[in-house]
């Protein structure tokens, strides 16, 4: 598959700072997919979408789309989605579709936007007064205007409620279905699975694992996880199959053999009253690869 | 093409967003009436108690007993000329030459001017009986004076903060770097800013000036045209300086303080209140390297003195250079982010 946006060897420092934002960094998004960006807070997704949106400059490395460098020409490809971004204000949805298609050759027509991102019901409405999820249906639009080849999503999800967070992924399948590519920025580990075709994940600036959300979980882990209060949990003379880490007054085993745990958990004098069994997620990938939590 | 497009949806997206400010375009329109009022009632009343006599000449030369009266303020004046056009705009009520016979001038349309000649009279200056002359013109009243300066100082304060603070809050919201991810160029974005700013300078200045010319009858000597393009001259430098310091600013804070740093200066030392021509001369010096100080000559001397454009040629070219300096090196040094 052609690839669309290839990162090599990305390195970023902040001036001042100890150690680089973007530390060797490559990754490579293929055409017509979702690929996602995880990490915790400061883990350099941010640094790392700017740079490959051509907003940063790296200090060492590149970025080629469709096997070019950036060019000037690459903002009329790509749209995006800032993690902060203020409206003008004063100005309403409308006026900004328009004030924003202005400034490309080539652009959607401003009713197609509004169909898309689902913009009706507050077209004409001052910016200022819009709700979360509603400013970042409009951000999204912005990033649309121009019908771009690449769009550049980052954090999109933070701060919103549960279900705007639902409205908004439905959004971006609608999106994906129309041929874009999209690159994601979350800490979000749900979105993640649900949304990307690929993810990398990110910490310290670096790529430690990336695949497929379901190939990366089975190729690091085979089995559940037994999650018990630290109460009720209880150690006999065999030792239980797999590995117990505490987190949070949260006893949780990772395991391939679960009936085998949890027989001996029940030999060794445990209740099994409030016993949760899980699959294993992305989040704990990232812990298990870390050694921390996503959202410390 | 797309360069013109692009610029003028910015300018009018600005010139919108300005507009439905109401707190922020009430400000800009009644501080200034509110002053202009305010100052014109305040000074209403001529309320000087003493008689000042222009000198051509050295005042110990002339007679004693009328240099020796109580309530008379000498002003000795080296150039006639600028002594009979203060006598015409009742800035002094009578000019004196000494020298036998005594020389005297005196505006017929003013009452000062009337009892300073019969004080005169009733003087040694009285024998040998000295020459009359006679200059005439309407009173130049300190509102006339100080209109263009107020018009030149709320200009800065548009100028300065309008431009100045709002790309700084661009900056720090995250707008800048949304629009640097178009196609829009720097250039492009800074010219709408300058020319939304300039269309509501002017736009503010016609009526604040002609608003209250209305009620006030301002003595204009020079010519309108002349005033407007000092203005726009002058307002041009300003906005030019707005934009400089709002080059790189990240933060409100740091913008605002550079701002007042900029601005106070100005509103006391570049002759907005009060005349700087009796002030010590490294204040005169300093005073010239502001914007505001150099509009403010230049539109006072239309103003009050009646001159021509090549009269004020000097005060026009140091604007026009300084907007050029602002311009360059704030365009040089803008940054989106």
């Amino acid at each position: 598959m052609t690839l669309v946006l290839e990162a090599r060897d990305l390195v970023l420092r902040y001036p001042g700072a100890s150690a680089n934002a973007v530390d060797g960094l490559s990754l490579a998004v293929r055409e017509g997919l979702c690929f996602g960006l995880l990490g915790p807070n400061g883990a350099g997704k941010t640094t790392t979408v700017e740079i490959m949106e051509g907003i940063k400059t790296p200090d060492s490395g590149a970025v080629l789309y469709r096997g070019a460098p950036l060019g000037p020409d690459f903002r009329e490809r790509s749209g995006i989605q800032f993690q902060e971004t203020a409206l003008q204000e004063k100005l309403t949805v409308r006026e900004l579709l328009r004030l924003f298609g202005s400034l490309y050759p080539r652009t959607l027509p401003i009713e197609e936007l509004v169909k898309l991102c689902d913009l009706g019901e507050f077209l004409d409405r001052d910016s200022e007064k819009l709700s979360g999820g509603q400013r970042q249906r409009v951000l999204l639009a912005i990033a649309l205007v121009n019908d771009p080849d690449v769009v550049f999503l980052d954090e999109p999800t933070t701060g919103l409620d549960p279900q705007a967070r639902r409205n908004f992924w439905g959004l971006v399948r609608l999106i994906k279905s129309r041929g874009k590519t999209l690159l994601l920025t979350t800490h979000y580990m749900e979105e993640a699975y649900e949304l990307c075709d690929e993810v990398a994940i990110v910490d310290r600036g670096r790529v430690i694992a990336q695949g497929e959300p379901d190939n990366l979980l089975k190729k690091h882990f085979d089995g559940v996880t037994i999650e018990l209060p630290k109460a009720d949990f209880r150690t006999g003379a065999s030792p239980l199959p797999g590995k117990v880490v505490e987190r949070d007054g949260t006893m949780e085993i990772m395991t391939a053999e679960v009936d085998a745990a949890l027989a001996s958990l029940t030999a060794a004098g445990a209740s099994l009253a409030r016993v949760k069994v899980r699959a294993r997620t992305l989040e704990d990938l990232f812990l298990e690869l870390t050694g921390r939590e996503l959202r410390e | 093409m797309s360069s013109a497009k692009r610029l003028w949806a910015v300018f009018v997206a600005r010139n919108k967003e300005f507009l439905r400010d109401r707190g922020a375009l009430a400000w800009n329109l009644m501080f200034p009436l509110f002053v202009v009022f305010g100052m014109a009632f305040a000074f209403n009343g001529n309320n000087q108690e003493v008689f000042k006599i222009g000198v051509d000449g050295a005042v110990a030369s002339l007679p004693p007993g009328f240099a020796a009266t109580k309530y008379l303020k000498f002003v000795p004046f080296d150039d006639q000329a600028q002594a009979q056009a203060r006598l015409r705009h009742h800035q002094i009520d009578l000019l004196v030459k000494p020298g036998e016979p005594l020389s005297y001038w005196i505006n017929e349309s003013s009452p000062k001017g009337y009892l300073a000649e019969r004080i005169l009279l009733g003087t040694d200056a009285a024998t040998p009986p000295p020459v009359r002359g006679e200059v005439t013109g309407r009173e130049i009243r300190y509102v006339d004076w100080l209109v263009s300066g107020l018009l030149g100082m709320n200009m800065m304060f548009s100028a300065l903060f309008g431009v100045g603070y709002a790309i700084v809050r661009y900056r720090k919201n995250g707008v800048l770097k949304r629009l640097k991810a178009t196609p829009l160029k720097a250039v492009e974005f800074l010219t709408a800013q300058i020319l939304s700013r300039m269309v509501l300078l002017m736009a503010v200045f016609a009526i604040v000036y002609h608003g209250s010319d209305l009620f006030l009858h301002y003595e204009r000597l020079g010519s309108l045209a002349s005033l407007y393009l000092i203005y726009t001259l002058g307002g041009f430098c300003l906005v030019s300086l707005g934009l400089l310091i709002a080059a790189r600013a990240t933060s409100e804070e740091l913008a605002g303080g550079l701002l007042n740093l900029l601005s106070w200066p100005m509103m006391f030392l570049s002759g907005v209140w009060f005349s700087l021509e009796g002030a010590p001369r490294p204040l005169r010096l300093f005073a010239d390297v502001f914007p505001l100080t150099h509009m403010i000559d230049a539109a006072r001397a239309v103003m009050t003195e009646g001159a021509t454009l090549s009269q004020v040629s000097g005060h026009l070219a140091i604007l026009a250079a300084m907007t050029a300096v602002f311009l360059a090196i704030g365009s040089w040094s803008f940054r989106w982010e």
